[in-house]
């Protein structure tokens, strides 16, 4: 944390030492929005530093003070002479106080309130600290140097290397004096001493971006009632320090955004059917010379309807908004002043990031990607190039040409005849099986049209990774270890997709570097990594063994729920479709007629959704109003009574009634199962027994139940009481049943009624003997 | 006031090339081949210390490319690269006055309308002048202006 405050410290410093000229012009003309804009972006920022570092009085100012220049940005203020001041005073007390913090000093804060005050009316006098306090900076640890500096000696570290190769390549088409020879050899070394020095003065770990978010992300998402879970990956890419400055605060207005906008709030994640954990995912690679670092939420994604109408109430031509393709309007969230929500929060503020973010990246010639997924996430990648970067390449040889490979990208380099290493066609594509890791093969010089060496020399397949997966690259041979200074390539050659660069290696002759996430690309290899890829696994263990169900409102209006397992799909159907036909409620469709569940009546709906349910063999259908959501219960209390419930679920403080399919296909499937289980006809006396003892212990062994004769079926047996006369109009074989445990004589061949065994068997026999007549 | 024109042979008639679009003219090497790019880029060649990229100039102007018998071009840099402009031969460098290309331009075909500026005259003689610039694979803004 000390190193964070320390940037922090430096920055600030720096920061107000290029603001105080912009302060007195914005002073001059308060009008001019671009030092307003300045001014605004630098209170932005130490509110930012300030929510993570943990410096309460420090937030509390700019935050105070970005209140005011953002009404003043928004028109709603003029930025009249009271307010320039006490902006100045706290833009002053700002850099007091983080002197004071440098110093270790204490600074006293009474006039703060004071400040902070006369911010919302206005201050006549610019007000000056009762007392001065001298302002004593600590003597630096470190030397802070200027990043055209780095450049510069970079720059002239690789046209260094480049001259050492030239002058190698004449001398060995010479015959030289071994002196000179020698004098080569110990300038080589040198060149290639400092080259590594300069190279490390300016690579630095990304880890040193990313250590500070585990916290940030906790803090930020605390104080908004929220819970995210970071992942972070590819700490240990290296990349230029230039680099780790310019992506700290689009990185962190990022994430805060992703915290802010895009995970919502526990409730509505349980109710759209998400984790209550929101999850945020941030990685970094490097993809030839580039490093892209990833930002992945899943949250509610860009509600992009949202930002038109922001910008069309910002005056824009509504036509104009309309008729922009999806991309631009998506591209809308880098309108400077921007923000999808109208609730300004402590946090994230006003979307002030993204068209900072954007113009920060691009400064350093780089490029912003968003993808969005409305109700699952929203993915932005920053693409920042190594431009002249020295890079630790492989060199393959394909036919013969030669190109050059990031060595961080291969894992490893096998031979194709090695032990262990099998390719095989599988369908269109080639894999190669490296020790029982299978992987997709990429021809190199198939890929590239250049023909392969012809010779009996085994291929070389070098192992591939990029960010989301790994792949096999065959190419005819492995030649070399180089350290290459790598330039952008033409545009025409960029745009080939295959390429990351280009380079003068010492050899003379130019070469290029491939690009293996290009090429995965173009061999049509899919590596997309989603989140929800990794929900599955991480799902099953700490979520709580919640029940998936479709929870619908029924045609009587209210909301039940049905285990998302049985539900084969739904679809909507005009009510007409529908008709009470031989005894039941059947759908015509497909040209089939189904039977038809309800509770409820469809009344004069025109349409209906049907829940297509199907329980492995037979399926129905249940009509619904509409379906509502996926959710997950939890806690079903089970009913009392046998019935259309299974039970009871409380969501979201509602009782949801949980649909028995067990009811429905019971006492719908009648005739939409193949109609083998024999059918047992209860006579019951009328006292219920029946119902609610035998029938559902007939169900389980595989009978259906009816309680009066279906003209359209006739029963296997009809169970009857003892005494009571079936009267029936149909013809079966009748069990009786007696209500008492003893026999009533020798001949008496009624069956105790609680007696199971003996009941099942007469059913059975009785249902045998049909079959066999 | 005139400016100066570079005089240069591409598939056997002259262009004029504006002066500041030429950085040097050389000789080019072996040239490296890009699998995969643009059939109006040749490869990639080193010119001392630095790599260009070889831009097929008849393949660009819609005639049929060199097929590798070139070797003189001219250099030019645009947006930080530098691209070698394969050419016939050159001649000299002669101040002008551009002229509009005229009734004669709608004769001209599509790659040649979209490179040309106008017109030189050289001792009677008309010659095109064109924008290298345009005939530059992968550089949409300036390709597509067209004045």
């Amino acid at each position: 944390m000390d190193d964070l405050l320390q940037e922090f410290i430096a920055e600030t410093r720096e920061t107000l030492d290029a603001l105080s000229g912009e302060i007195v012009a914005w002073e001059a003309s308060p009008n001019d929005r671009a030092r307003l804009d300045a001014i605004f972006r630098f209170v932005h920022t130490v509110k930012g530093s300030c929510g993570f570092l943990d410096l309460p009085r420090l937030g509390r100012l700019s935050h105070a003070a970005e209140d005011v220049l953002d009404q003043v940005r928004r028109g709603e203020r003029e930025p009249d002479r009271g307010l320039v001041n006490a902006v100045l005073a706290v833009v002053d007390r700002i850099g007091e106080i983080v002197e004071a913090i440098d110093a270790g000093n204490s600074l006293d804060d009474s006039g703060e309130d004071m400040l902070i005050a006369a911010l919302a009316k206005g201050l006549d006098d610019i007000a000056q600290p009762a007392e001065t306090v001298p302002v004593v900076r600590a003597p630096t640890r470190s030397v802070r140097l200027n990043v055209d500096l780095l450049d510069r000696m970079m720059s002239g570290m690789s046209d260094m290397v480049l001259a050492r190769n030239e002058l190698a390549r004449h001398l060995r088409a010479h015959q030289v004096d071994p002196q000179i020879e020698a004098a080569l050899e110990r300038l080589s070394n040198t060149v290639s001493e400092m080259r590594d020095t300069v190279t490390r003065t300016r690579m630095q770990k990304i880890d040193a971006l990313f250590s500070a978010l585990p916290r940030m992300v906790r803090d930020t998402a605390a104080g908004l009632g929220k819970s995210v879970t970071l992942h972070i990956e590819g700490s240990d890419v290296e990349l230029d320090r230039e680099m780790i400055e310019v992506l700290r605060d689009p990185l962190v207005h990022m994430m805060r955004n992703a915290i802010d906008h895009g995970i919502e709030a526990p409730a509505d994640r349980r109710k759209a059917g998400k984790r209550e954990n929101g999850r945020l995912y941030v990685s970094a690679r490097q993809s030839g010379n580039q490093i892209i670092v990833e930002i992945a939420d899943d949250g509610r994604g860009i509600d992009v309807d949202r930002l038109i109408e922001k910008q069309i109430a910002g005056g824009r031509n509504a036509l104009e908004m309309h008729n922009l393709s999806e991309k631009a309007k998506l591209h809308l969230i880098f309108e400077p002043g921007l923000s999808s929500r109208d609730q300004v929060s402590e946090v994230s503020g006003r979307g002030v990031g993204m068209d900072v973010v954007r113009a920060a990246i691009e400064q350093i010639g780089g490029r912003v990607e968003v993808e969005n997924n409305p109700g699952r996430g929203v993915r932005i990648a920053l693409h920042v190039p190594l431009t002249l970067s020295i890079i630790s390449a492989i060199v393959l040889g394909v036919g013969r040409q030669r190109f050059a490979i990031a060595r961080p990208n291969i894992e490893e380099i096998v031979a194709e005849r090695g032990a262990a290493i099998r390719i095989d066609k599988v369908g269109s594509a080639t894999v190669a099986t490296v020790r029982d890791r299978r992987l997709p093969l990429v021809d190199l010089s198939e890929l590239l049209g250049v023909d392969a060496v012809a010779n009996d020399q085994p291929r070389m397949l070098a192992i591939v990774s990029i960010g989301s997966g790994s792949y096999a690259l065959m190419c005819d041979t492995v030649l070399d270890n180089e350290e290459l200074v790598i330039k952008p390539a033409s545009p025409a050659v960029m745009a080939t997709g295959v390429y990351a660069g280009q380079t003068l290696p010492d050899s003379g002759s130019p070469m290029l570097m491939l690009d293996p996430a290009g090429i995965a690309h173009i061999a049509g290899l899919e590596f997309h990594r989603s989140l929800a890829d990794d929900e599955e696994p991480a799902g099953e263990e700490d979520q709580a063994p919640g029940i998936a169900a479709l929870m619908f409102r029924d045609l009587d209006g209210r909301h039940r729920a049905v285990v998302l397992d049985v539900v084969d799909r739904v679809e909507k159907t005009d009510a007409s479709n529908i008709r009470f036909s031989a005894g039941q409620l059947r759908a015509a469709i497909e040209g089939r007629l189904l039977p038809v569940a309800t509770q409820g009546d469809i009344g004069d709906r025109a349409v209906v959704s049907l829940l297509r349910l199907k329980d492995g063999s037979s399926e129905i259908s249940y009509a619904i109003d509409e379906a509502l959501d996926i959710v997950s219960l939890e806690q079903i209390t089970p009913a009392t009574i046998a019935g259309p419930a299974a039970g009871v679920a409380l969501l979201d403080g509602e009782q949801v009634e949980l649909l028995d399919p067990y009811w429905v296909f019971a006492d719908y499937g009648g005739d939409a199962g193949d109609g083998d289980e024999p059918l047992c006809l209860l006579s019951d006396d009328g006292k219920g027994w029946m119902a609610a003892f035998l029938r559902p212990l007939l169900e389980s062994a595989g009978y259906r139940v009816a309680f009066s004769p279906d003209p359209a079926t006739s029963p296997a047996v009809i169970l009857a009481f003892e005494g009571s006369d079936p009267a029936l109009s149909v013809s079966a074989p009748v069990v009786r049943l007696r209500h008492h445990r003893a026999r009533s004589g020798a001949d008496d061949d009624t069956i105790y009624r609680y007696d199971r065994a003996a009941l099942l068997s007469a059913l059975a026999a009785h249902v045998a003997g049909r079959g066999a007549a | 006031m005139p400016d100066l024109y570079l005089i240069a042979q591409v598939a056997g008639r002259a262009v004029a090339i504006e002066s500041n679009q030429v950085e040097s003219v050389v000789d080019i090497g072996e040239i490296t081949a890009v699998p995969r790019v643009s059939s109006h880029i040749r490869g990639l060649a080193a010119l001392r210390s630095r790599v260009v990229t070889v831009v097929d100039t008849p393949a660009a102007l819609g005639l049929p490319g060199s097929g590798g018998t070139l070797r003189r071009a001219i250099i030019t840099v645009l947006d930080g690269h530098h691209y070698a402009m394969l050419v016939d031969a050159l001649e000299d460098v002669t101040p002008f006055d551009l002229q509009p290309i005229g009734a004669g331009g709608s004769a001209l075909d599509s790659a040649w309308r979209a490179a040309g500026l106008g017109i030189v005259e050289r001792d009677g003689e008309p010659v095109l002048a064109i924008d290298l610039h345009r005939l530059i694979p992968g550089h949409a803004q300036s390709n597509h202006q067209v004045h």
